[in-house]
């Protein structure tokens, strides 16, 4: 029996007690001189379902959750040999004993007889934890079971069970943040014990390469982090300066300019630029824009010698250049401004409008004039929003940046971001609990609270100003 | 001068300044326009080579020498699995170009077919024992490379050493051209395999298939969830309420984290702490599926919100509880937009692809999935992995998968137009 035919089975229980509850309702109703029912005879068979099928699935799914976890640790905790180990070489073993685990191969080994005992323990773990959701379930059903009675307010119990699980589901919002802040910051705290905080935050060297060897020559790593912060910021102030305008400008025409039919056609065709997967905006960038603009450095390049004009000459030129990148992100974010620019722009009040066209204003100097400062805590907050999202981006960075953490001014270069570095260390070799990977945490930790206080800030202002006008 | 004098003088000026302005606001959108029909012609114009394949008509000996097998009246599936079937193709080569001795240049003969011939050979036989001892007309697939070729894709003009083909090569393909040997075909392959290294061989079945897998756990994680918070935050949570606030900032927020930090938390939290198998389906839509649910609860609330409270005050006025009021009547007049909202998040779920390469749906992975918990890939990450190959034919390869997935994208759009079109009420 798996995990899901449990599942299955405990539905069908959960759909034949609706029937049990429901039964014993109607028989009070049919047969004991017709008493009057509380509430329908429905609401019965539902408070019984839900009493048999809410803790039996509750501690089941948060078993479920730990028992693999639980059973290493007890099957560590009876091998001396693995407790000798370090961590990384015990997330190995672990590994291969869960593995070993399954395929049952049979050879005499520690992790072998470890996995004999691991897939013991999860077959016992898996056998009792079928044994009390049973239970829960026969207990919740019996609860209920046994006081269904006319008098019992059956429909309200429901509803304020109901209500229970509607809460219950909010909160997850707030676990997923909790979540987030905690598979980080664990990480960054043993990241920040190994590094310095000022060499991370002031530091001009990146390069995450840890020694193989004890006395390798430049192995042992270095983690200062501006160069990817540069990168970061370079390739989305690129980004925005292609996209600010762009997209203010389109949603002011759009929404003043535009006859109603245009807006039709044109608003939902460039929603698909939003709509394009950014995977695919980083293919388009690595192999069509990147090499356009490094031909256009070349031909800049030949400019200079030609013109003896020595900042051109000595272009260094990549194709994998900040330019080539910024150009697709900053195309990527223009419907996102657009349509939260043209949010904002239409929640304008109409009079204010027509108070300065009735003053003699010609349409532009009402949009520059009264429209745009009227509405610009919004437009400033949808920027914000969109800094934000570039700073996030990874696939265009991935793909159509490079690896090289560079310091340079030069859009024609290669630069890192925060992002790509997060990639690349997290899914190279995965030896959990070494520098890198912790460094990669750090970046994330970074990433998460420089994104966090922007949407904040950026939220803020947006709520603010549609208040203003509400 | 008096005030319309100063008017007056002013007006052309400010007129051209309108005349600019306009012609600004049709530059930006005629720019972003282009950009998006450049980036799909380009793309569309990179795809088109990927959709058909170059076949080799052979003349395959399926003698008992040759397979060096015995004759028999039937074969058991063991013995036929392991014959030398790389010798079919081969022989069948040789024997069309006699009289080549040179080791290079034979193996440069035998490499004009893809290397998976021998799979398919053994398939027939294995379907067909028959075959033993006959011989045989079989349209076999072409190398990717010479597949290039056929399609003028390798310019023949540059020096054969910057080629990928040598010129022997290009004659041997010449003369089966002339032979009537050569054929192009609908590429069935592309739809119907899982990844493969040879890009003749690969497809998108694998991809596909995980996608599907992943969007379901997404879609069962994310749509009750994010219907049944949204329901209690409209209708059940109490204004000023400091963990209602902190809930409704956490949904804001989330919906616009980096995706990336959610790939993150899926590391750190489903794999390393509850032990979830990495780069399974299940893995993967669990962490799409917390990334979905902020979008999810937003469009829901704006759907129930948007219901008139007329029909809320007469279902109240008839004696429903407020249970019945919404599970009776605010939801399923809600419903539309609910899904118009779900459909429009898991669209951007399945163009997701950054935080699934934290979970390590970035594998390699040849076999199709069958299920939930076997290592799979999807869609966008099957991009990223082809973009990343070194092999020209993956370009072609990767822009027919972005083709896939931006017309699974398009269906999807396309179906909450419909929806919304088709039961949007107006009260």
């Amino acid at each position: 029996m798996s995990n899901l035919n449990f599942f299955i089975i405990l539905l069908i229980i959960a759909a034949i007690v609706f029937f049990i509850g429901q039964k014993k309702a109607y028989s009070y109703s049919m047969f004991n001189g017709g008493a009057k029912l509380h509430s329908l005879p429905n609401y019965y068979g539902y408070l019984t379902t839900l009493w048999t099928f809410l803790p039996a699935f509750g501690v089941f799914v948060i078993w479920s959750f730990f028992e693999s976890n639980v059973s290493s640790m007890l099957t560590i905790s009876q091998f001396s040999e693995l407790q000798q180990l370090s961590v990384d070489e015990l997330s190995l073993a672990l590994n291969e004993i869960k593995i070993l685990a399954v395929t049952n191969s049979s050879s005499v080994s520690i992790n072998n007889q470890a996995a004999a005992v691991y897939s013991e323990y999860l077959n016992h773990s898996f056998n009792l934890k079928i044994l009390v959701s049973v239970l829960l379930a026969l207990l919740g059903f019996f609860y209920t079971y046994l006081r269904i009675k006319p008098t019992m307010q059956a429909r309200n119990s429901v509803e304020k069970l109901i209500v229970y699980v509607l809460f219950t589901c909010a909160l997850i919002a707030i676990f997923t943040t909790v979540g987030i802040i905690f598979s980080v910051l664990f990480e960054s705290i043993e990241f920040f014990s190994q590094v310095s905080i000022t060499e991370f935050f002031f530091g001009t060297h990146w390069s995450p390469q840890i020694a193989i060897r004890e006395d390798q020559v430049g192995g042992s790593g270095s983690f200062g982090a501006v160069p990817l912060f540069w990168g970061t910021i370079f390739i989305s102030f690129i980004a925005m300066i292609i996209a600010a305008p762009l997209g203010l400008i389109a949603a002011i025409f759009l929404s003043e300019y535009a006859t109603s039919q245009v807006r039709a056609i044109i608003k939902p065709i460039l929603e698909i630029l939003a709509g394009i997967p950014t995977v695919v905006y980083g293919f388009f960038a690595a192999l069509t824009v990147g090499p356009l603009v490094r031909d256009f450095g070349y031909y800049l390049r030949e400019i200079g010698i030609n013109l003896d004009i020595e900042i051109l000459a000595n272009l260094t030129v990549s194709t994998e250049s900040v330019l080539a990148v910024g150009l697709v992100m900053g195309m990527m974010i223009v419907p996102f401004i657009l349509s939260l620019s043209d949010d904002v722009i239409l929640s304008v009040p109409n009079a204010m409008r027509d108070g300065s066209i009735a003053l003699g204003a010609t349409k532009s100097e009402t949009v520059w004039r009264v429209i745009v400062p009227a509405a610009l805590p919004g437009i400033v907050g949808g920027f914000l929003l969109a800094i934000s999202r570039a700073i996030g981006e990874t696939m265009i960075v991935l793909m159509a940046a490079g690896v090289a953490a560079n310091l340079t001014a030069n859009p024609m270069n290669v630069v890192t971001t925060i992002t790509t570095q997060i990639v690349t260390l997290l899914t190279g070799d995965q030896e959990f609990d070494s520098v890198k990977t912790l460094a990669a945490f750090a970046l994330g930790l970074g990433l998460f609270v420089t994104t966090l206080i922007l949407n904040i800030i950026a939220l803020h202002v947006v709520k603010k100003y549609r208040e203003q006008y509400e | 001068m008096n005030n319309i004098e100063i008017v007056q003088k002013g007006l052309k000026k400010r007129y051209a300044k309108e005349r600019r302005f306009k012609a600004y606001g049709v530059f930006s959108i005629i720019i972003s326009l282009s950009f998006l029909a450049f980036l799909l012609f380009d793309i569309a114009l990179k795809a088109a080579p990927a959709f058909t394949q170059t076949y080799i008509k052979l003349d395959i000996d399926f003698s008992h020498k040759v397979l060096r097998i015995n004759e028999k009246s039937s074969y058991t599936k063991d013995e036929l699995f392991e014959l030398p079937y790389h010798k079919l193709p081969s022989k069948s080569l040789y024997q069309l170009f006699p009289g080549i001795e040179n080791r290079k240049q034979k193996k440069a003969l035998r490499k004009l077919v893809s290397s998976g011939v021998r799979y398919n050979l053994r398939n027939m036989v294995i379907k067909n024992s028959k075959l033993i001892g006959t011989s045989k007309s079989i349209w076999v697939l072409a190398d990717d490379d010479i597949d290039s070729l056929v399609k003028g894709l390798i310019d023949r003009n540059i020096p054969e050493a910057d080629r990928r083909v040598k010129d022997f090569q290009i004659a041997w393909i010449d003369k089966l051209q002339l032979e009537n040997r050569v054929e192009s075909r609908f590429n069935i392959n592309f739809f119907t395999s899982g990844d493969s290294r040879e890009p003749e061989q690969a497809g998108i079945l694998g991809a596909l298939k995980g996608s599907l897998y992943t969007m379901l756990i997404t879609l069962l994680l994310s749509f009750p969830i994010g219907v049944a918070a949204a329901v209690y935050l409209e209708e059940f949570a109490h204004k000023n309420n400091w963990l209602v606030d902190m809930i409704e900032v956490n949904i804001n927020n989330l919906a616009a984290v980096p995706s990336i930090v959610f790939g993150i938390l899926g590391l750190a939290v489903y794999i390393n702490l509850f032990g979830v198998p990495r780069s399974a389906p299940l893995a993967g839509g669990l962490v799409l599926g917390l990334m979905t649910l902020p979008i999810i609860i937003i469009t829901t609330r704006a759907a129930i919100k948007s219901v008139p409270p007329s029909i809320r005050e007469a279902a109240l006025g008839l004696g429903a509880s407020k249970m019945q009021v919404i599970i009776h009547h605010v939801l399923p007049l809600s419903m539309p937009g609910i899904l118009t909202g779900s459909i429009i998040g898991m669209a951007q779920a399945l163009g997701e692809t950054a935080p699934l390469l934290m979970i390590g749906m970035v594998a390699f992975v040849a076999d199709i999935p069958q299920g939930f918990f076997d290592p799979s890939t999807v869609l966008p990450v099957q991009i990223y992995i082809w973009s990343d190959s070194p092999e020209r034919s993956f370009i072609a390869l990767t822009s027919a998968a972005i083709i896939m997935l931006l017309v699974f994208l398009f269906l999807m759009n396309l179906l909450a137009i419909i929806l919304r079109k088709k039961f949007e009420t107006r009260w």
